[in-house]
Parts: structure tokens; C-alpha cells; sequence
């Protein structure tokens, strides 16, 4: 038997609210299938199980909002009773039939340092003296005195959630049209603090590269011609391709930067900056980018887009990208500089096309031409490295037919 | 199929990809991709959805012509008529 918990979806997550159960006891699940969808400040996220067996008992009830760690289903396991790995926590104490809020806060959530000397202010504030170091860091970068906010964490400890809301108070939260399970107002604030961690955080260098694309139009044009547009290709697709089987050779720039140091992954998963219509964006990951087939990227890329616009992201794409493509479409800019989204180290940026003369063998011709630019940590590789990760990239997609 | 029938289907469909637009504003004669926000993958989305609800080919050579809302709704007359024939 194995508890299925609230999974952390990013560093910055202490909660979830679940808003939706795929499955009832007694149900089959396999690995990687969706049990349940959770709201967060991402947005809904489909959270699979990577325990495959019986659910046993659903453990949460539908709007609860419940910290990160706490179980939210009982899973029996196909091999009975053996325990498995995930199950560090000690088995359950009785099997309580309507579970509430579970006491377990979540791990993250230290004892702040003891308070040197008594809270100036009321008795209240010293009640509220407890504020998760998340909660802190939010309410310092967006100026809000910690001491008008209510928590509601263990303890009437302050959480990052509580910080958001009392944001959302201070500015009136505009009427706007609303896709379900999706919180824009959230997902600007998740992208200031990303942001804001990775320019305090990570040094950059930022680097430029012109390649001619010509070969992949002409590639490309003949390729969907004959085509149904449901099978047809875009060049994104390609940049894809190429910038995952460019991250297998320079794994400099594949990975995360934890703890002081550089773990390069194993995988190529690469996070394709998705912009939300009503001003939002997210970066879910496009898995093993390098090992797929350009129909199978193209296929995957439409519903990953599909899929992030309804506000249906699953929870293996939100946490797990090694590296990241933004690319702002075709009537964009020529070139866009990225910032590094934490723990990753890279980040590729893909200018629009453009015609420009172009010398090919010696003459002056028109040839379609894009901006392909790298932003990348400094504490893991360098601009030599990193000009032979864009050149990489920029030969791959002389030859399209190869990707 | 009656032009009129043709401008609600591509209407539907263009709203289904940018469902906030009030498309009774949208100036006919403008750039789609411009006056609705789409991208590149939008726009294929559009295509896909003619060409399953139509029954009609667009061959990305022709999506040019399909760029505001009065060429997609004559694109998609002359082909509607042309296959019937």
C-alpha cells in the first residue's frame, strides 16, 4: 500500500487545491496515468501516478487545499502488501473514514529563527510570528508588511498562498475573462518570483546567432505538400529537434543548478515557452525531445499547446523541463534574449524569419533568415561552450532532412 | 452553401482558437493573425478545423489567400464550388 501525495510542482509551491478526481476506489492505474488535477498557482495540473495498482481509498475531498506532501490516495500496490520506496512516512495511524486536512506540514516549512527579541507590534503579530521562508520572500519582493496578513498555515503560520491572496487584495482583481484552471493574476505572480530568483540568482551571458533556414523552408514546402494539415510540420518543430540533439552534445546546457552545483540530466526534455491568450505563459516540457521523430514532435507539440491553453498541463511537464525554447511566432521581433527559468541553466530564444541577402557560394541571394539566441549560466559554462552549442544548432538545421 | 452560411463557419472556427474576440469587429479585409493574435500553430489549427468541417484541401501554398476573413470566406466559396462540379 502506497500513499499517491500532493505532489510539489516547483519550489515556490507549498499547496494544492484538488479540483478534480479522475479515478474512484477500486480503479486500475498504471504508471503515468492522470488520478487527479490539482490548482495551483501554474494553473490545473494533471497529476499522474508513478505507482502502478488498485486505489484503495481517496483520502482528500474535492476544493480542498491541502500542502504539499500530504496524501491524497491510498494505492494497493500489484505486489500486495510490499512498501513501496515513495512510502517514507509511517503508515497511517487508524484509517480514519473522512480524512480532513492532514497535520503534516510540508518539509519545506522550517521554524523560522527563533524571534530575537518580543514582536513589537500586538499580541496578534506574535501569534502570526511563524512565516514560511517562500511567504517571506514574496511579501518582501512585492512590499507587503507581513503583519496584515492572516494565516492560515499550522499554527496560524503565514504561507506563500496567504501572501498571494492579501496580494490580491491590494490590487483590485480585474474582471477578466476566465479560462478554467487558469488564474492568470496567479501565473504573473509564479512568473515574477521565477524571474526575479533567476536575475538575482543566476549570472547570464547572452549570445546571437544568424542562421540561414532556407534549407528547412524548402524542406518543409515540399514535405506538406503532400500532406493533410493535420500531418503537416512547422519550422518550430525543427528548432525543437534541433536544440534537443544540440543539448545531447553539450550537456553544459541540459540540466539543473541545485545545491551549488551542476547535475546535467540524462534526459533532453525540452520546455516550450507557451504564451496564454489574456497575458499568461507557461514552459511545459516537450519529454525526450531528442529521441522523437519530427511527426511524433510536431503531434505532441499541438497538443502540449492545445493542452496549456485549456489550462490542462500534467504534472510531469511543469517540473522536469532540462532546458527552454522561447520563440515569440512570426510576426514577433527578430530576436529575443530569454531569462534562465531555475534550476535550469540555458534558455534558447528563436527569432522570427526573416528575408535578408544572404551570400551563398560566392553570390548575393535572398535567403530566409532567423536569430537564434542563447542565455546560459555562467557558473556552469562558458561563451566559448556556449558558441559551439548555437553553432551545433545552426548546422543541424542545414539538413532537415537528417533531424 | 450560402456566403453567408461559409463567413459563420469560418467565424466559429476563428473564435474557437481566440475565443475572446468579438468577431462582429473584426475588420474583414484585416490581417487575422494581427487583429486576432494567432500564431503560426493557431492558424494551422484553423486550417485543420476547414479542411475536417468543409471536407475541403488547403494547400499551405494557399494560405496567403486565407489571411483575412473575406479571402478565407472566398477561398473557401470558389474551392466549395469547384469540388461540387
Amino acid at each position: 500500500m502506497v500513499d499517491f501525495r500532493m505532489p510539489s510542482l516547483g519550489a515556490d509551491m507549498e499547496a494544492g487545491t484538488l479540483v478534480e478526481w479522475l479515478v474512484k476506489p477500486g480503479d486500475w492505474v498504471k504508471r503515468g496515468d492522470i488520478v487527479a488535477v490539482v490548482e495551483t498557482q501554474k494553473g490545473a495540473i494533471e497529476i499522474e501516478t508513478f505507482q502502478p495498482g488498485q486505489i484503495e481509498q481517496i483520502l482528500v475531498d474535492l476544493n480542498s487545499k491541502v500542502p504539499v506532501g500530504t496524501p491524497l490516495a491510498r494505492i494497493r500496490t500489484e505486489a500486495g502488501e510490499k512498501p513501496a520506496a515513495v512510502a517514507a512516512a509511517p503508515p497511517p495511524e487508524a484509517p480514519a473514514p473522512v480524512p480532513v486536512v492532514p497535520p503534516a506540514a510540508p518539509a519545506v516549512e522550517r521554524p523560522p529563527v527563533t524571534p530575537p527579541s518580543p514582536p513589537p507590534v500586538t499580541p496578534a503579530a506574535a501569534a502570526r510570528a511563524r512565516v514560511s521562508p517562500a511567504a517571506r520572500r514574496l511579501a518582501e519582493e512585492r512590499g507587503i508588511d507581513l503583519s496584515t496578513v492572516t494565516g492560515s498555515g499550522p499554527a496560524g503560520a503565514i504561507t506563500y498562498a496567504d501572501v498571494e491572496r492579501r496580494l490580491g487584495e491590494a490590487i483590485a482583481p480585474p474582471e477578466k475573462k476566465r479560462v478554467p484552471g487558469l488564474d492568470l493574476d496567479a501565473m504573473r505572480t509564479a512568473i515574477a518570483a521565477a524571474m526575479a530568483r533567476s536575475k538575482r540568482e543566476i549570472p547570464h551571458y547572452y549570445l546571437e546567432h544568424q542562421v540561414d533556414v532556407t534549407p528547412c523552408e524548402h524542406w518543409l514546402a515540399q514535405k506538406n505538400a503532400a500532406l493533410p494539415p493535420d500531418n503537416r510540420l512547422l519550422i518550430g518543430a525543427l528548432t525543437i529537434k534541433a536544440v534537443g540533439l544540440a543539448a545531447r552534445r553539450f550537456p553544459a546546457f541540459n540540466g539543473f543548478y541545485r545545491n551549488d552545483k551542476f547535475e546535467p540530466a540524462a534526459a533532453v526534455h525540452v520546455g516550450v515557452a507557451i504564451a496564454i491568450r489574456g497575458g499568461g505563459l507557461a514552459a511545459p516540457a516537450l519529454h525526450d525531445a531528442d529521441q522523437l521523430s519530427l511527426d511524433e514532435l510536431m503531434s505532441r507539440m499541438r497538443d502540449l499547446v492545445q493542452r496549456t491553453r485549456a489550462g490542462r498541463i500534467r504534472s510531469s511537464e511543469i517540473s522536469d523541463s532540462t532546458i527552454t525554447i522561447s520563440s515569440l511566432g512570426e510576426r514577433g521581433v527578430e530576436a529575443l534574449y530569454g531569462i534562465i527559468y531555475p534550476p535550469q541553466v540555458a534558455i534558447i530564444g528563436i527569432g522570427k524569419t526573416v528575408t535578408r541577402p544572404w551570400v551563398v557560394d560566392g553570390a548575393i541571394g535572398p535567403r530566409s533568415v532567423i536569430t537564434i539566441t542563447l542565455s546560459a549560466d555562467h557558473r556552469v559554462s562558458d561563451g566559448h561552450a556556449g558558441a559551439l552549442f548555437l553553432a551545433e544548432i545552426g548546422k543541424l538545421l542545414q539538413e532537415p532532412d537528417k533531424l | 452553401m450560402s456566403d453567408i452560411d461559409i463567413r459563420k463557419v469560418v467565424q466559429e472556427e476563428l473564435n474557437n482558437i481566440a475565443p475572446e474576440v468579438d468577431m462582429a469587429s473584426v475588420d474583414p479585409a484585416a490581417d487575422l493573425r494581427e487583429a486576432l493574435d494567432i500564431d503560426s500553430m493557431d492558424f494551422l489549427n484553423f486550417v485543420t478545423a476547414i479542411h475536417h468541417r468543409l471536407s475541403i484541401d488547403i494547400p499551405e501554398i494557399d494560405y496567403p489567400k486565407l489571411i483575412t476573413l473575406d479571402g478565407a470566406v472566398a477561398y473557401i466559396t470558389a474551392h466549395l464550388g469547384s469540388s461540387k462540379s
